[in-house]
């Protein structure tokens, strides 16, 4: 064993590894995605890893490992598992023999999300048992024991940590190298009885799975890391004092935990620690509700506890009143806070309210800064050179996810819509259809476009839509922190391999005019782009150039201040950050300025020049 | 229990701030925790890092520093260090950067943003207080990315950190490349000269 200061992520990928795990697949999203990258840099000769085309492919290859007796790792963020939903709903019918582990990291906030959704509440749909780490340390452990569990109920199962346990940093006792597991897979063996889905088949083991999860209601509540502290009962309590407990999971009871221990009069309130959101632990939750009057629920996202505590109330007869999201007691939405938490628990323990510890006056206007297009970017062009080429035109872009959602702020204000990965080339011909007079165009982003775009294009071909497809192709997968793609050539094992051509795909798909562009040459492009969206059909404009992000820029842009006539054009039209005001003046932030030149190519004095650094 | 909170904005190192304080502090036998902004505000966003630090006998239950309770505040733009000036205990220490960075809102808009207005808040509601004029230093440095460790020197200088410049140059050969480790250092002992 050593000690390492640990990602919350990077800890689940040591706590994979040392539970010998075989296979690790999965698909960028944040807040997971350095579980893989992770496993990738640290793996023995013996693991094999890969960033899969999207979460569906990583979940089928995952299975298809697990069937083999291999131990099986998909990582993906909680979208994904929507992505992923297919083959898993169907895959818990089926089971595993190999232990299975869906890692999917929710992002209440959402920080970085479309979504709230809760894969605890996923968990009770699909019916896969699901593990909920409250820190990164935990997480280490309970990756592990989720592998035994797996294997021994041979069922796929979920970690689920979330933002904060993920991208929290603690100091952790590792297993060193030669301490980890070793699964030896047994390979597969043919049964179709075993791994053909049929009605019949998914009859009987629907009825198997359901007494099982009942019957871990039980066993679960012996696991340890579902447990209850602090639970005394005074007798004869004075009227104005009540039985008292706290019910939380995840990160919400390390807040819980903490605050409690803060509060002087907060001594006698029970606690319950919820690690098995599903199947809940009923007979430790049983214990911890006898003899309290009042219960608080500490949880984001759904109130998946409160549900389950109201409901053994209720089922038991007892006479607890559950406090949480369902009574308006705690926010619907949004994160928990350490703060929250304590001023939660002063409500519900009718305690004061801590004195604001400084009083602070109302601060000047704090600036506004959302995230924007990084100085240099190449879908500031792209989208720059699409919106003067339909200048004055009716049309419609659908925007897709990735870095490019930011082409929606002002001044670009280029992503009319955003509703899931390689959503906008299908919506796009919806508006269509609707609005024929319309231009439409699609982008979407080079790793989006493998992972579910394709299909978009080809329903496109087929129905003889009339729309324009913008694959912003910047060779890597930007937003999620650079991985490599089918586009790529590099593989997560290290190989350089061929690369998967978007041009040959769309040709080979139908579309007719296939278009490649410099987006950082508006002089060709936007002719370009008026020429080929006017055109019938389904047709595709390829903007290739690379992420800024990836080079180290060898010179910046300075302005002319003697030729600059302060139009302040380059500051409207293209919104980059490295352009600023300054004693009325506009100057370009060497440390942020790429010299990309965009500027200088709307600048009507072109006085904006590059030096070397 | 040391309570740090780092601001700044996407691209200004303050990731990589965090993780020194954490290596060094891990090197003197803390128990450290720490949580931070990844993800879309790191595309020029606001964003921050917790840390703490736990002596032997202490336990960290969650990274997350409560409103009041941090030891010490290092901004790296004046406007970020107010922001979370809410989570400074009352006799805490401000480090921060003196050079302002406009929002592309404001830049786009024509409207004005001036960091001296934030200087003059900090100095008014903060007794222990360090401005550090970043323009300067980093024009002596020669360098304009190392605003996060020049920052880290003034903050180990306060002794408000339980970690010296020297424990901050033992964790920063761990984490960068070698021909770096000359400006870096120079910047972590900028604080001394000042």
């Amino acid at each position: 064993m050593h000690n390492e200061f640990l990602m919350g992520n990077e800890a689940i990928a040591l706590g994979a590894l040392a539970a010998g795990v075989n296979v690790v697949c999965g698909y960028p999203g944040t807040p997971s995605s350095e579980v893989l990258e992770t496993v990738a840099k640290r793996k023995t000769d013996a693991t094999y890893v890969e960033w899969s085309v999207n979460e569906k492919a990583a979940m089928e290859l995952a299975a298809g490992a697990a069937y083999s007796g291999a131990r099986a790792l998909v990582t993906m963020k909680q979208v994904g598992l929507n992505v992923a939903s297919d083959p898993l709903m169907s895959l818990e019918y089926v089971g595993v023999k190999g232990g299975m582990v869906v890692l999917v990291a929710d992002d209440p906030g959402p920080i970085s999300s479309q979504t709230e959704q809760d894969t605890r509440t996923f968990a009770s749909f699909s019916k896969v048992p699901c593990f909920d780490p409250s820190s990164p340390e935990e997480a280490y452990e309970m990756i592990q024991e989720a592998f035994d569990f797996s294997e021994k109920y041979g069922t796929p199962v979920f970690l689920r940590p979330t933002t904060r346990v993920d991208h929290g940093y603690a100091s952790i006792l590792v297993k060193d190298e030669d301490e980890y597991y070793v699964n030896t897979p047994e390979g597969f063996v043919k049964d179709s009885s075993r791994w053909v889905i049929f009605p019949r088949l998914s009859f009987q083991n629907h009825g198997k799975i359901e007494a099982r999860n009942e019957e871990l209601r039980t066993t679960l509540s012996e696991y340890p890391r579902n447990q209850v502290f602090h639970k005394k009962y005074v007798e004869n309590l004075p009227p104005d004092r009540a039985h008292r407990g706290v019910a939380a999971g995840g990160i919400s009871y390390a807040y819980a935990k903490e605050a409690l221990a803060s509060l002087d009069k907060a001594g006698d309130v029970a606690l319950l620690k919820v690690a098995t959101p599903f199947p809940f632990p009923e007979k430790l939750a049983l214990e911890f509700l006898v003899g309290l009057d009042e219960v608080l629920v500490l949880e984001e996202l759904d109130p998946v506890i409160e549900r389950e505590l109201t409901y053994i109330v209720g089922k038991y007869g007892l006479n607890t009143t559950i406090y949480g999201k369902l009574s308006h007691h705690r926010p619907a939405s949004g994160e928990n806070t350490r703060d929250n938490v304590l001023e939660g628990l002063q409500q519900f323990l009718h305690l004061e309210p801590t004195e604001p510890k400084s009083s602070l006056p109302e601060p000047p206007a704090l600036p506004v800064r959302p995230p924007v297009l990084c100085a240099g970017c190449p879908h500031r062009a792209s989208f720059y050179a699409v919106k003067q080429a339909m200048k004055g035109q009716k049309a419609f872009f659908a925007g897709d996810i990735g870095c490019y959602t930011l082409g929606n702020a002002q001044p670009l204000d280029m992503c009319d819509t955003c509703l899931c990965m390689g959503a906008g080339v299908n919506i796009a011909q919806g508006i269509r259809r609707v609005e024929p007079d319309t231009t439409v165009f699609a982008f979407v982003g080079d790793s989006t476009f493998f992972a579910s775009a394709i299909t978009g294009v080809i329903n496109a071909v087929y129905n003889q839509a009339n729309m324009t497809l913008v694959l912003l192709d910047n060779s890597t997968t930007a937003m999620t922190g650079h991985q490599p793609h089918p586009g790529t050539g590099r593989t997560m094992m290290g190989e350089v391999v061929e690369k998967i051509d978007p041009v040959k795909v769309l040709e080979g798909i139908g579309v007719t005019e296939v278009v490649c562009l410099d987006p950082m040459d508006l002089g060709t492009a936007v002719p370009e782009v008026k020429r080929v969206s006017a055109l019938p059909g389904v047709k595709a404009i390829i903007f290739q150039y690379p992420c800024i992000a990836l080079f180290k820029p060898t010179e910046y842009c300075v302005v002319d201040q003697e030729a600059c006539i302060n139009c302040r054009r380059c500051i409207k039209e293209l919104g980059c950050p490295a352009l600023f005001i300054e004693d009325g003046r506009v100057k370009i932030d060497p440390g942020t300025c790429t010299a990309c030149g965009l500027c200088n190519q709307v600048c009507p004095k072109k006085c904006i020049g590059g030096v070397a650094r | 229990m040391t309570n740090i909170v780092l601001c700044g904005i996407g691209g200004q190192g303050t990731v990589l701030a965090s993780k020194l304080l954490a290596a060094a502090g891990m090197q003197k036998g803390y128990t450290v925790q720490s949580a931070e902004t990844i993800g879309m505000a790191q595309r020029g966003g606001s964003v921050f890092s917790h840390l703490r630090l736990g002596g032997a006998d202490e336990t960290v239950d969650s990274p997350m520093i409560a409103l009041g309770t941090a030891d010490i505040l290092i901004g790296f733009e004046p406007g970020e260090t107010v922001r979370l000036l809410p989570y400074l205990k009352p006799d805490g220490q401000v480090i921060t950067a003196s050079r302002s960075v406009m929002p592309v809102t404001a830049a786009l808009t024509g409207g004005s943003y001036d960091g001296a207005d934030f200087i003059q808040y900090l100095e008014d509601n903060v007794q222990n207080l360090s401005v550090v004029d970043t323009e300067t230093a980093l024009a002596e440095l020669g360098n304009p990315k190392v605003t996060n460790v020049l920052l880290l020197g003034y903050a180990a200088e306060s002794g408000a950190l339980g970690l010296t410049a020297k424990d901050l140059k033992e964790a920063l050969k761990d984490r960068l490349p070698e021909k770096l480790w000359e400006v870096n250092f120079k910047a972590l002992d900028y604080a001394k000269r000042a």
